[in-house]
């Protein structure tokens, strides 16, 4: 185990949900410093065994930003909810005390100048950034297979993909090597391997969370969330980071929807009233088997929590996955020619006798992975003259359509749920070869980034085939996240109390495995 | 619909600035043909679709005109790949061919 230090029998405080976390260290039961020092030695014993989630771990300033907080409530000054309690970081957005790759080798050994407004907010409200999480190449993938620091584990099975592109978060979240962290989501990057790695992840309303420091893919889509072992940790870190930032031109200036009282208010286990759409174009042909019956048994359990379920139609949303990926890789291939090897990072073959033409166009070849370049040149082509029309132009009208569908939807439900991927964690490898069947596991997660409405992904089981974590999709109308929450509090409440533990006690522990092999 | 050669290929990346080889127009051109395949799609909708770019309830957001501090020029330097005189050094780009 990883908390050695503190002797046989010692609780383990790395299996603490934040929540618990910070009553503890608020109530000084336990010191942040204690707190700190239990994660960090996780993180040593867990990517010890090649989980590889994170790309940089702050160990010295991790404790003593956490014995900052520590001397700030034994004075009687407690900064937030979550005061005391650590917390990762996906590494494509900014840090000044930390290096920032984006998982690239374009940006190898670059220190940013300054945090980005979600990192400043974090260490703000006194959580403790442990460190930075791996991720696809600028987040452009869903396996974490796109790493130019190589793929990222999946706990439940190490021959598996943990999802993408925020699978570094997720996968230290659901072996607690950290209690929370942050994600991106531009088609389902936080959903997604929340699913497939078993934690609670949430896409929040565009334009709720600011972007400021998050290094841009997909401007119109990107959005940042929290990760979570339960629905409540989600929403406390939500609050921490959500809210107008003058500093973002797309952030909404409204108040953040109450997610912390939503979560509280689901978990008392009532949904009496709340009406809840089955989209039929997010589930049936081509989904697994296992899949299928998690997500028909999470509907039922529910409708025995009073929810009224009523099957809904978008037909739209079959053409949301074409549409995506011409929308971000056309975005993408814009945001991506600031990397010209001129400002920061990389810059091959400035011998002298090479044009800035020839030392940008090297850099960016040496730079720049696999699927960074498809997605640059299939962006160029959409945006190009010829194309435009029929690709780009086409993509921006599906895009309405998808809106509209969620309006009608929304009219008729407070909430819509669908499996939040087709398929379970597939193995390491499987798709790396084919990029289009990479793109269908975005297939269910897309079309709320379309919109820019809100999305959690709750556990939903195990799939009886393969062992592996199903996600339940909650998606709420724009500004309405806190539908998610309290319908994933109370579906959470109930799925534990009918196994009899919570889910997030079940995956395996790396290192225990490795320990016992 | 869509019909990508190699040379296509090679136009793209020269356009996207990227030195790509020769191996791997070989393999791009194969996978983004499949991509525009998938992606070529969406040709099935109707025209009268107004688009949305992007779905922000917002226009126009601007700040005030005012002068306010902005990063410290070591400190953006210090990422540069080669910096002199306070500035970011570039390679030539006078003489380039066109």
């Amino acid at each position: 185990m990883s908390s050695a230090d503190n002797g046989p029998g010692a609780e383990d405080l790395t299996r603490l949900d934040a929540a618990e976390l910070a009553r503890r260290v608020q109530a000084r039961e336990v010191s942040s410093v204690e707190v700190t020092r239990a994660h960090l030695e996780r993180i040593e014993a867990v990517e010890r065994t090649g989980l590889n989630a994170f790309l940089h771990v702050a160990a010295d300033a991790a404790l003593a930003a956490a014995a900052a907080v520590d001397d700030e409530i034994a004075a009687g000054t407690v900064r937030g909810p979550l005061a005391g309690v650590p917390v990762a970081i996906k590494d494509n957005m900014i840090t000044r005390d930390m290096p920032t790759t984006c998982a690239s080798r374009i940006l190898d050994g670059w220190r940013p100048p300054y945090d980005a407004t979600v990192v400043r907010r974090l260490r703000e409200a006194g959580l403790v950034p442990l460190g930075k999480t791996n991720l696809d190449e600028f987040a452009m993938g869903g396996s974490n297979e796109n790493s130019a620091y190589g793929a990222v584990r999946n706990p439940w099975d190490p021959a598996r993909v943990p999802g993408g592109s925020s699978g570094g978060s997720a996968a230290a979240t659901a072996v607690g090597e950290t209690p929370l962290a942050l994600g991106s989501d531009t088609g389902g990057s936080i959903r997604q391997p929340g699913a497939f790695t078993g934690t609670v992840g949430v896409k929040p309303t565009y334009g709720t969370v600011s972007r400021y420091g998050l290094v841009a893919f997909s401007s119109s889509l990107d959005q940042i969330g929290p990760f979570g072992r339960t629905v409540l940790d989600a929403a406390m870190l939500h609050e921490v980071v959500g809210g107008h930032d003058p500093c973002d031109q797309t952030s909404i200036d409204a108040p953040l929807p109450p997610v912390v009282e939503a979560a509280l208010a689901g978990a008392r286990g009532d949904l009496a009233g709340v009406r809840v759409g089955v989209v039929n174009e997010l589930s049936g042909e081509g989904f697994q088997t296992g899949v299928l019956s998690a997500f028909t048994d999470a509907v039922r359990v529910l409708t025995e929590l009073g929810a009224e379920v009523v099957e809904v139609s978008c037909p739209s949303f079959t053409l949301g996955l074409p549409a995506y990926y011409l929308i971000a890789p056309s975005e993408a291939s814009s945001n991506l020619a600031r990397f010209d090897a001129m400002r920061y990072g990389l810059r091959v073959g400035d011998d002298g006798s090479r044009s800035t033409d020839e030392v940008m166009s090297a850099t960016r070849e040496a730079g720049f992975g696999a699927e960074v370049k498809r997605r640059i040149m299939i962006g160029t082509h959409a945006l190009s003259a010829g194309s435009y029309d029929a690709l780009y132009g086409k993509a921006q009208k599906v895009r309405t359509l998808v809106v509209r569908d969620f309006s009608a939807a929304f009219e008729r439900c407070d909430v819509l749920v669908s499996p939040t991927v087709p398929t379970t964690a597939f193995p390491i490898g499987d798709r790396v070869d084919d990029p289009v069947s990479m793109y269908l596991a975005d297939l269910c997660t897309i079309p709320a980034n379309l919109a820019g409405i809100a999305g959690l992904s709750v556990p939903c089981g195990l799939a009886a085939e393969d062992g592996m974590p199903v996600g339940l999709q909650v998606m709420t109308p724009a500004l309405a996240d806190d539908r998610a929450y309290r319908v994933g509090a109370a579906y959470e409440l109930a799925r534990d109390t009918a196994s009899g533990v919570p889910f997030a006690s079940t995956v395996p522990d790396p290192a225990a495995l490795q320990g016992a092999s | 619909m869509s019909d990508i050669t190699r040379s296509d290929v090679a136009h793209l990346a020269r356009l996207a600035r990227l030195a790509v080889t020769d191996d791997e127009l070989d393999v791009f051109s194969g996978q983004l043909d499949a991509i525009l395949d998938t992606v070529g799609r969406v040709s099935e909708i109707d025209d009268d679709v107004p688009p949305t770019s992007h779905v922000a309830p917002l226009t126009n957001v601007l700040r005030a005109d005012e002068p306010e501090p902005s990063l410290d020029r070591e400190a953006v330097l210090a990422g540069a790949p080669a910096a002199e005189e306070g500035r970011f050094r570039v390679p030539r780009i006078l003489g380039e061919e066109p």
